[in-house]
């Protein structure tokens, strides 16, 4: 089941000589670890932005956790890791709605969670389950939210929300994106509401050789991998 | 004595001593149609006027209050109160243009200068500075100009009854123009609001010809709970009929392309033999190139100019200005120019591609030469076969006068969601009372009580099935049953977006110097440049740096995208891309489309057409046949190693492209291996690996199915789902509804960084509550906009049983033009023609040999 699976929709990627799966849902997972690795999930990021009077629909957090539900069915993880921005704010999970905490906690159920600190949510995240870490180091990998040009070979961050742009003849295709090489890798982010960042921009030069990444671009049935000099800027 | 004459007779006893020795002073006549306007406001009674351009509308349409303003009638009305220094606003008059309001005022002031009147008059646009609109409100002028945007800021603030109880009347100009759009259902919601605080209202419209002037006079009137109501019908005399002709060219007629290239010698000689003449196009690329290539040949230095939409106001301004002074011999212009006061002296206007719609050709027409006993003079140029047939049908059109605008809209929700946000800013509001008020605007008639309530719902919590809002609300029911905002930055906001016209879209174009090759994610940019105008940010979103393509009447070359402005050099390349984007292009008017289809099956016909377009045809109803009116041809043949479907519906090429999206689908199903597709405004062309026609002809593939309107079904929702075009249209009515703002107060971030993507909504949307008002709201666009699904709709069922299948071995003649098509948007300029000739060379050998 699950390697059918991945036959359709996943792609194998190595960093620091971890062999990894990214999956067709935006997740990543490492089978030696059996640990599955998502990135800004920036759940209630609806209710945040409606807040601030745009009553944007309240379903971006359910929307969100169906992806996680679909990753953690296909692999059966013993644990997952959130690459922090898990919520949209400090308040997020103090607003989570009764179906959707019930929701995350049924997910979170009989396997080891790590909630990573991100930006949008720096302190440890109160009202749901789960550890609470600045970063960890497991192997050869270091995970983390926000990428460094300076960090450790073996860096899984998120943070930057990569999409890429590819040309084909007479269009391009837009799409969210594992942008790596054999030193790192930047993941997709997993939110429903959670934009793109094009990986031509300044922010990834800083931390990828231009002539040497690859991306994994989502496509509609598989995931893509596509050499770093197809991909255009916005 | 005809009635009107009669009533001519009747009226001029009536116009004041002054005003008639002031039209006398001038030379003039008071037309039967002005005296007729100021009896209609004498008997209180609301009116439609319905007249060809230079027939003196305005003056019409102002006749009465300037009456009513000079003497005794004024008296009665509006006596000082202590706390208003003056009468009183009078009359509010509203057009579609910032620009016109403007050029309006400045031409009634001088009536009212030199008949003396005691008349203040002013404008109101986005322009005018904050103190003189506060000033405006706490003492009106007599006569306010504006644009529905202000009247809808206008009514959303605390003022609104007193600003307008003492209101006479309201004039709206270029009515025709408005009521298509979703600014007239914006201006149909603010007229129900005046008629509802100025007791003594009544309306007059002003508007070129249209095909049911009663939708008009409705749209003038509030609407009883059942039945109807009309303004009454005042047709000005018409002008001499227009002569239009086609050019009849010397040079081959090209196959396909809407370059016009081959006439430009003759295009260049009908402006050198005319005093100013207009050249309009479709669209704007079409401009920016007929402009350059005229220059080109400009050997007499002749001053030609550009006009688009795209260019930068004070630009168009500047060309208006010297067009007004008869200071230019031609000017190249997009439907920019199909509105607007009347400019200089134009004794030409050349039409240069599709007529598109017959009332939309005798507009742009009748901007010839406006004293109304002379003919106005038109000129078309099709620039290829297909358009030949098409300029026919217009010019049979124009002869019998046939209007074909389209019929007055049912208004949007989102335009409503909008509306009601902004009354809850004014005064607070009964839902019951509000719902009675909206349903006398002619558009929101049909309006449920049930889309009302989702429209509340939606304003004050989002209108979702999962409550979860009601503390965030925008808008709350207080104990006396009224809603009002909740909170007083709800009302900034709704002021800072009011306004249905989406401009978030475009992205400014900024010259710059290049940074050479390598360019492309926003480095520092060396010197920021003048702004050379606005892009869609589609277009853009297809370029790639280094990319060339022709703006503002030169060749630009694309460098990056730098926040919400597009950056461009200048560049030495003599090949710009075609530039793809297409701002302005109208589908062919269902009437003229019918009428092609007309010419196309009777061959007898054929005699007034072009001797090469009646060989193409021969050669077609040799090879191939000649469609019949209402059917529909289906042609399939091998071609380029490729088995090809080539189908005449004649419906526009955006219907088409829906039909290609549809029909893609249902052959994939049918293991048929379709590869691509390609549409114009006549025809749908697929090719794929399968073996089409010979599956037709083995009786295992049903051309009756495949065309059948239940792909309006499931394939199409299942294509909306995906579909770009859907996402944008999705996004026009999020931003209207208010769900998306566009500005912030106190914040100018870029839209980037505080905006969610709509398109991300829309897919979770779809997903959780896909019968929410918003997804309802889109829908409907998508039935008359992007998509154009409902003319789809009515072609599926008018072919019904009526498709005639020929299997042929080779490219008919008549398919020709649509597979010149394939490619053309990725291929480049000068090579790009070089390229379709050959390919063209090619495939006529092979239809034609």
């Amino acid at each position: 089941m699950i390697a059918a699976r991945r036959l359709q929709s996943c792609e194998e990627i190595e960093v620091a000589g971890a062999a990894l799966v990214a999956d067709i849902a935006g997740g990543l997972y490492w089978p030696q670890e059996r640990l599955l690795v998502v990135a800004d999930l920036h759940l209630e990021k609806g209710s945040s932005f409606a807040g601030r009077g745009s009553l944007l629909p309240p379903y971006d957090t359910a929307a969100t956790l169906a992806r996680l539900h679909r990753l953690i069915e296909t692999y059966a993880p013993t644990g997952v890791i959130a690459l922090g921005d898990s919520f949209h704010d400090r308040r997020g999970a103090g607003r989570l709605g009764d179906r959707d905490r019930t929701y995350l906690s049924a997910l979170q159920r009989g396997r080891d969670w790590i909630w990573i600190a991100g930006n949008h949510d720096p302190a440890p995240i109160g009202g749901v389950a789960g550890t609470a870490a600045a970063a960890l180091a497991i192997g050869p990998l270091a995970f983390r939210h926000r990428p460094e040009p300076d960090g450790p070979e073996g860096e899984i961050a998120g943070h930057l929300h990569p999409v890429a742009r590819v040309g084909l003849s007479g269009g391009s295709v837009r799409g969210r994106c594992f942008v790596h090489d054999a030193r790192r890798m930047v993941m997709p982010a997993l939110g429903a509401y959670a934009g793109g960042l094009n990986v031509r921009d300044r922010a990834f030069a800083r931390l990828f050789d231009q002539r040497a990444f690859s991306v994994h671009v989502i496509g509609q049935s598989r995931v893509y991998r596509i050499d770093g000099g197809y991909c255009l800027p916005d | 004595m005809s009635l009107l004459d009669r009533l001519d007779a009747d009226q001029r006893a009536e116009l004041p001593q002054r005003f008639a020795r002031w039209f006398a002073s001038r030379g003039w006549h008071p037309r039967a149609h002005q005296l007729e306007l100021l009896a209609r406001a004498r008997q209180g009674r609301s009116a439609l006027l319905i007249a060809p351009t230079g027939a003196g509308k305005t003056l019409a349409g102002f006749l009465p209050t300037l009456v009513e303003l000079s003497g005794p009638h004024a008296a009665g009305r509006g006596s000082p109160r202590a706390d208003r220094p003056g009468r009183g606003l009078h009359t509010l008059y509203i057009s579609p243009l910032k620009a016109l309001a403007v050029d309006i005022a400045r031409n009634l002031e001088r009536p009212v200068a030199e008949i003396g009147l005691p008349v203040r008059l002013e404008t109101r646009t986005g322009d005018t500075p904050v103190s003189k609109r506060q000033r405006q409100r706490r003492n009106p002028p007599d006569i306010l100009l504006t644009t529905p945007e202000q009247l809808a800021l206008l009514i959303a603030s605390a003022d609104a009854p007193y600003l307008f109880n003492t209101l006479r009347r309201v004039v709206l100009d270029e009515l025709h123009s408005l009521v298509t759009s979703k600014r007239g259902d914006l201006l149909a919601l603010g007229l129900a609001r005046l008629f509802a605080l100025a007791p003594a209202l009544t309306s007059v419209g002003l508007s070129a010809t249209v095909a049911e002037p009663d939708d008009l006079c409705r749209f003038l009137v509030p609407q009883p709970p059942s039945g109807s109501a009309h303004a009454d019908l005042v047709m000005a005399q018409g002008g001499a009929q227009p002569i239009v002709t086609m050019l009849d060219t010397r040079e081959r007629l090209p196959w396909a392309g809407h370059s016009a290239r081959h006439a430009l010698p003759e295009i260049y000689d009908l402006i050198r033999r005319h005093r100013t003449t207009l050249v309009f196009v479709n669209t704007r690329s079409q401009a920016e190139m007929l402009f350059q290539e005229l220059w080109r040949i400009n050997d007499d230095g002749l001053a030609i100019a550009l006009h688009h939409g795209s260019l930068d106001v004070a630009q168009r301004r500047k060309v208006e200005g010297a067009m007004a002074e008869g200071r230019l011999r031609a000017v190249v212009c997009t439907s920019s120019l199909d509105l607007g006061v009347d400019w200089g002296d134009i004794d030409l206007v050349v039409n240069v591609g599709a007529p598109k719609g017959s009332s939309r050709l005798m507009q742009r027409i009748g901007r010839a030469n406006h004293r109304l006993e002379e003919p106005s003079r038109g000129v078309l140029v099709p620039s290829n076969r297909f358009e030949v047939l098409e300029c026919r049908a217009a010019i049979e059109a124009v002869a019998d006068n046939a209007q074909d605008t389209p019929p007055l809209r049912a208004g949007a929700l989102d335009v409503l969601a909008q509306h009601v946000l902004g009354r809850a800013c004014g005064e607070p509001f009964l839902a019951a009372d509000l719902f009675a008020e909206v349903r006398s605007a002619a558009p929101y008639a049909g309006l449920t009580r049930s889309d009302f309530d989702a429209a509340v719902d939606f304003v004050a919590t989002g209108g979702y099935a999962l409550k979860s809002y009601e503390r965030f609300a925008k808008i709350r029911q207080g104990d006396d049953g009224r809603w009002r905002v909740a909170h007083p930055r709800v009302a900034q906001s709704y002021r800072m977006n009011v306004g249905t016209i989406v401009e978030a879209d475009m992205l400014k174009v900024r010259l710059v110097r290049s940074r050479g090759p390598g360019a492309g994610y926003a480095g520092a940019v060396a010197r920021r440049g003048r702004v050379l105008g606005q892009v869609e940010e589609y277009f853009i979103e297809t370029l790639v740096p280094g990319d060339t393509f022709v703006f503002a009447g030169e060749i630009v070359r694309y460098e990056a995208l730098v926040e919400d402005e597009a950056y461009v050099s200048r560049t030495t390349a003599a090949d710009p891309k075609i530039p793809a984007y297409e701002g302005g292009k109208f589908p062919l008017s269902t009437y003229l489309a019918d009428r092609v289809r007309a010419i196309l099956a009777d061959s007898s016909s054929w005699g007034l057409l072009p001797e090469q377009v009646r060989e193409w045809l021969e050669i077609q109803r040799w090879r191939s046949l000649a469609p019949a009116r209402r059917d529909l041809l289906v042609e399939t043949f091998p071609h380029a190693g490729r088995h090809h479907l080539v189908c005449y519906p004649f419906e526009g090429r955006l219907a088409h492209q829906t039909l290609g999206m549809l029909l893609t689908r249902r052959l994939e199903r049918a293991r048929l291996r379709p590869q691509g597709f390609v549409a114009n405004e006549y025809a749908l062309a697929l090719w794929g690996l399968g073996d089409i026609g010979l599956r037709i002809e083995r009786g295992e593939l049903s051309l009756a199915a495949l065309f059948d309107r239940d792909m309006l079904g499931d394939d199409l929702d299942a294509w909306l789902a995906e579909s770009a075009l859907m996402k944008r249209t999705f996004r026009n009515c999020a931003i209207v509804a208010g769900l998306i703002e566009r500005r912030y107060p106190g914040k100018e971030k870029s839209r980037r960084e505080v905006t969610v993507s709509t398109d991300l909504v829309y897919d979770v949307l779809r997903r959780y509550q896909p019968d929410h008002m918003l997804l309802r709201a889109a829908a409907a666009d998508a039935a008359t906009g992007l998509l154009d699904i409902r003319r789809l709709g009515d072609m599926l069922s008018r072919i019904a049983g009526r498709i005639v299948h020929k299997a042929l071995d080779r490219v008919s003649p008549l398919a020709v033009p649509v597979l010149l098509e394939i490619g053309r948007e990725t291929v480049h300029g000068e090579a790009a023609d070089a390229l379709l000739a050959a390919a063209a060379a090619d495939l006529v050998r092979e239809a034609m040999g």
